[in-house]
C-alpha cells in the first residue's frame, strides 16, 4: 500500500528527530567528554583521549568519594524492589478481588504520587522525630539503660528512607498491576480450580508464571525509582547518604569530568541492567507460549 | 520499557475489542484480600498519612532553636505572612517565591504539553506499525535509566560559559562575548524540567489518542473539517484525560521542586521547596511544616483548578 504522506509527517518527524535530540545531546556530550585525558575539563574541546577518568573514579580518592553511598543506594534498591513486586502483587490480588475501603486505598496512592515530594519527606522526618522524642522519654521513664546511651535517632536509610522510597514506587507499582490483572483472563484460574487446584496452587503454578513476565517490569521500576530517588530522600537518610544525594551536593563544587565518568558509567550499567533483564522477561514469555 | 509497549498493545487492543471483564467479580471473599491489602495500606498509613499529620500537627507548635515544643500556635503561619498585607502593594517575601516558583510550573506546563502532545500526536497518528511505535517508545525512555542529577549535570558542558553553545555563536560570529545565563539561570531551569518531564506528558497523551476511535476523524474529514478543525474540534477534545493526567503530574512536581531549581539554577533561585529545605536545614521545623501545609494546599488548588477547567470546557 504506497500512500503519500501529507506534509505535517515530514513536519512533526523533524519536531521528534529535534525531540531525540533534546533528549540524548546532553547525554552524548557528558559521554564523549568523559574520555578526555588527564588535562580534560568540563567542556569541549576535547584534551586527549584515554580512559583516565575511569580509572580514577575506579580508584577512589577524587574529588567524587562515592563508595559507600553508592553500596547504600544499590542495598536500599534492591529491598525497596522486593518490598514494591511483593506488596504490589498483594495489593492487586485484592483489587480484583474487592474489598471495602479499596477506592480509598487507590485514592491514596494518587495522592502519594501528587502531593509534593518534599512535603512527604519532611512529614516522614517530622514522624520519626516525635518517634525519637517518644523512644528517648520511653527509655528515661523505663529506665532502659541502652536507649539512654546509645540511642540517638530511628532515621535511617532502611527505617524513613526505605518508607519514603516505598511511598513513590508503590503507586506506580499498584497501576502496573492494574494494567496486567486488566488484561488477564481469569477463565485459566477456573480451569486450574475445576481441576481441583486450591487457590495457592492456582497462583503458584497458573497465576504467578502468566503475570511473571510484568513483574520483572515492575521490579526494574522500582528498582530505578529508588535507585535514582532524590527528592523524597532529601530529608529521611538520617547521618547516611544515598548516591544521588552524593551527587547532588558535589553539583557545585566538582570541576573535573571524573563526574562525567561517574555518570557514563552509572548510565552504562543501568542500560545493560534493563537490557538483560528485558532479554530475560522475553525469554520467559517466549517459553511460556511454546510450552 | 515494557510499560509503553504494554500501553499501545492495551490501546490497540482496546480497539479492536472490549476490555476484559472485571465487573464480574463480587465483593468480599473472606479476609483474604483485607491481608493481601494491609501491607500496602500500612505502608501509607505509616509512610504518608501519619507524616502528614505530623506536618499539620507540628506547622501550628512553638519552637526554639534546640527543640520543638507541643504548645499551640497559629504563629508560624504568622511568620510565613509575615509583612504581606502591611507592605501592599509591595509583595513579600513569601509571596515573591510563591510567584516565582508558580512562573515555572505555568511556563514549564505550557513547554510539556505543547511538545508532548506533539510527539504523541507523531507516534500515534504517523507511526502506522506497532513495532516502530515500541522502538521510538524505548528510544524515548532510554535516558530516564540515568540518574536526574547526570542528566541536570550533563547540560553543563553545552550551556556553561565556555560551553558549546557559545562557542559555536561566538565563532559564527553571532556574538562577540560569552552569553552569561545560560546555565544556572531561569531559562536553564526551564530547559532541564522540561528535558526531564516531558515524557510525563507524551505517555498519558498518546494513550488518550490511541484510544480515539478513527473513524471519528474520517467522519470529520467527510463532512469537510480541514486538518487543523479535526485537530481542536475532535482530537484535543478526545485527548483531554491524557493532557489532564500529564499536566497534573507535572505541574505538581514542578511546584514542589527544589532540586532542579536549585542546581540549575545555581542555588541562587527561591522556590517553595528550596525554602522548606533550607528552614529543615536550620532545624526550623514548625515553619517549614507551616510552609509545607501552605504548599501542599496550592497544590491541590492547582490540581482542583485543573480538573475544573476541564470540566468547564465540557459545558461550553
Amino acid at each position: 500500500m504506497k500512500e503519500t504522506r501529507p506534509r505535517s509527517f515530514y513536519v512533526l518527524s523533524c519536531v521528534f528527530a529535534l525531540f531525540l535530540l533534546f533528549l540524548y545531546g546532553p547525554m552524548i556530550s557528558i559521554l564523549v567528554l568523559s574520555f578526555q585525558g588527564p588535562e580534560g575539563g568540563l567542556v569541549f574541546p576535547m584534551n586527549g583521549v584515554s580512559l583516565h577518568w575511569f580509572e580514577k573514579l575506579r580508584e577512589g580518592g577524587g574529588q567524587v568519594e562515592i563508595g559507600p553511598a553508592l553500596r547504600r543506594s544499590f542495598r536500599l534498591a534492591l529491598v525497596v524492589m522486593v518490598l514494591t513486586v511483593t506488596f504490589s502483587v498483594l495489593a492487586g490480588l485484592a483489587f480484583r478481588r474487592g474489598f471495602r475501603g479499596a477506592t480509598l486505598l487507590l485514592y491514596v496512592a494518587i495522592a502519594s504520587l501528587i502531593v509534593p515530594s518534599i512535603v512527604v519527606s519532611l512529614g516522614i522526618a517530622l514522624e520519626f522525630r516525635l518517634i525519637d522524642e517518644g523512644i528517648k522519654a520511653l527509655g528515661a521513664a523505663w529506665g532502659i539503660e541502652w536507649i539512654q546511651r546509645d540511642f540517638v535517632s530511628a532515621l535511617g536509610p532502611f527505617t524513613s528512607g526505605l518508607g519514603a522510597h516505598l511511598t513513590w514506587t508503590l503507586p506506580f507499582g499498584l497501576l502496573i498491576m492494574f494494567a496486567v490483572f486488566n488484561r488477564f483472563d481469569p477463565a485459566y484460574e477456573e480451569a486450574a480450580r475445576d481441576l481441583g487446584a486450591t487457590p495457592w496452587q492456582t497462583f503458584r503454578h497458573v497465576t504467578l508464571p502468566m503475570i511473571a513476565p510484568f513483574l520483572i517490569g515492575v521490579a526494574v521500576f522500582g528498582f530505578t525509582l529508588s535507585w535514582d530517588e532524590l527528592a523524597r530522600s532529601s530529608q529521611v537518610m538520617g547521618a547516611d547518604n544515598t548516591l544521588p544525594m552524593q551527587l547532588a551536593a558535589k553539583t557545585t563544587t566538582v570541576t573535573d569530568p571524573e563526574i562525567y565518568a561517574l555518570g557514563t558509567a552509572t548510565t552504562g550499567s543501568s542500560i545493560l541492567l534493563v537490557l538483560v533483564t528485558f532479554t530475560v522477561a522475553t525469554l520467559l514469555q517466549r517459553r511460556r507460549q511454546r510450552g | 520499557m515494557s510499560d509503553a509497549a504494554d500501553t499501545i498493545a492495551e490501546t490497540r487492543g482496546n480497539r479492536v475489542s472490549a476490555r476484559p471483564r472485571r465487573a464480574s467479580r463480587r465483593e468480599g471473599h473472606g479476609a483474604a484480600p483485607y491481608l493481601q491489602a494491609a501491607p500496602m495500606a500500612l505502608v501509607f498509613l505509616v509512610f504518608f498519612l501519619l507524616p502528614l499529620a505530623a506536618t499539620i500537627v507540628v506547622s501550628f507548635w512553638q519552637y526554639t532553636q534546640y527543640s520543638i515544643e507541643p504548645a499551640f500556635t497559629a504563629q508560624n503561619y504568622g511568620d510565613v505572612f509575615r509583612g504581606c498585607l502591611a507592605d501592599l502593594p509591595d509583595l513579600c517575601t513569601t509571596f515573591v517565591t510563591y510567584l516565582s516558583t508558580l512562573k515555572f510550573g505555568v511556563i514549564v506546563w505550557a513547554c510539556t504539553l505543547t511538545l508532548g502532545f506533539t510527539i504523541a500526536y507523531f507516534l500515534a497518528f504517523h507511526v502506522r506499525t506497532l513495532k516502530v511505535q515500541v522502538i521510538f517508545f524505548l528510544l524515548c525512555t532510554i535516558p530516564f535509566w540515568t540518574s536526574i542529577v547526570i542528566r541536570m549535570i550533563s547540560w553543563i558542558p553545552l550551556l556553561g560559559r565556555n560551553g558549546l553553545i557559545n562557542q559555536t555563536l561566538i565563532s559564527m560570529g553571532v556574538i562577540d562575548t560569552p552569553l552569561e545565563g545560560l546555565l544556572y539561570s531561569d531559562f536553564a531551569v526551564v530547559l532541564a524540567l522540561t528535558h526531564l518531564y516531558t515524557l510525563f506528558m507524551v505517555v498519558p497523551i498518546f494513550n488518550s489518542l490511541m484510544r480515539i476511535d478513527r473513524s471519528l476523524i474520517e467522519a470529520a474529514r467527510d463532512a469537510g473539517a480541514s486538518d487543523l478543525q479535526t485537530l481542536v474540534s475532535v482530537i484535543i477534545p478526545l485527548a483531554r484525560p491524557g493532557m489532564l493526567i500529564g499536566s497534573i503530574f507535572v505541574t505538581t512536581v514542578v511546584l514542589g521542586d527544589f532540586l532542579t531549581i536549585g542546581i540549575m539554577g545555581g542555588q541562587q533561585i527561591a522556590s517553595v521547596g528550596k525554602v522548606i529545605q533550607t528552614q529543615m536545614q536550620f532545624l526550623q521545623f514548625p515553619l517549614a511544616a507551616a510552609n509545607a501545609v501552605i504548599l501542599l494546599l496550592a497544590v491541590l488548588a492547582g490540581v482542583w483548578a485543573l480538573l475544573k477547567l476541564v470540566d468547564i470546557r465540557k459545558e461550553l
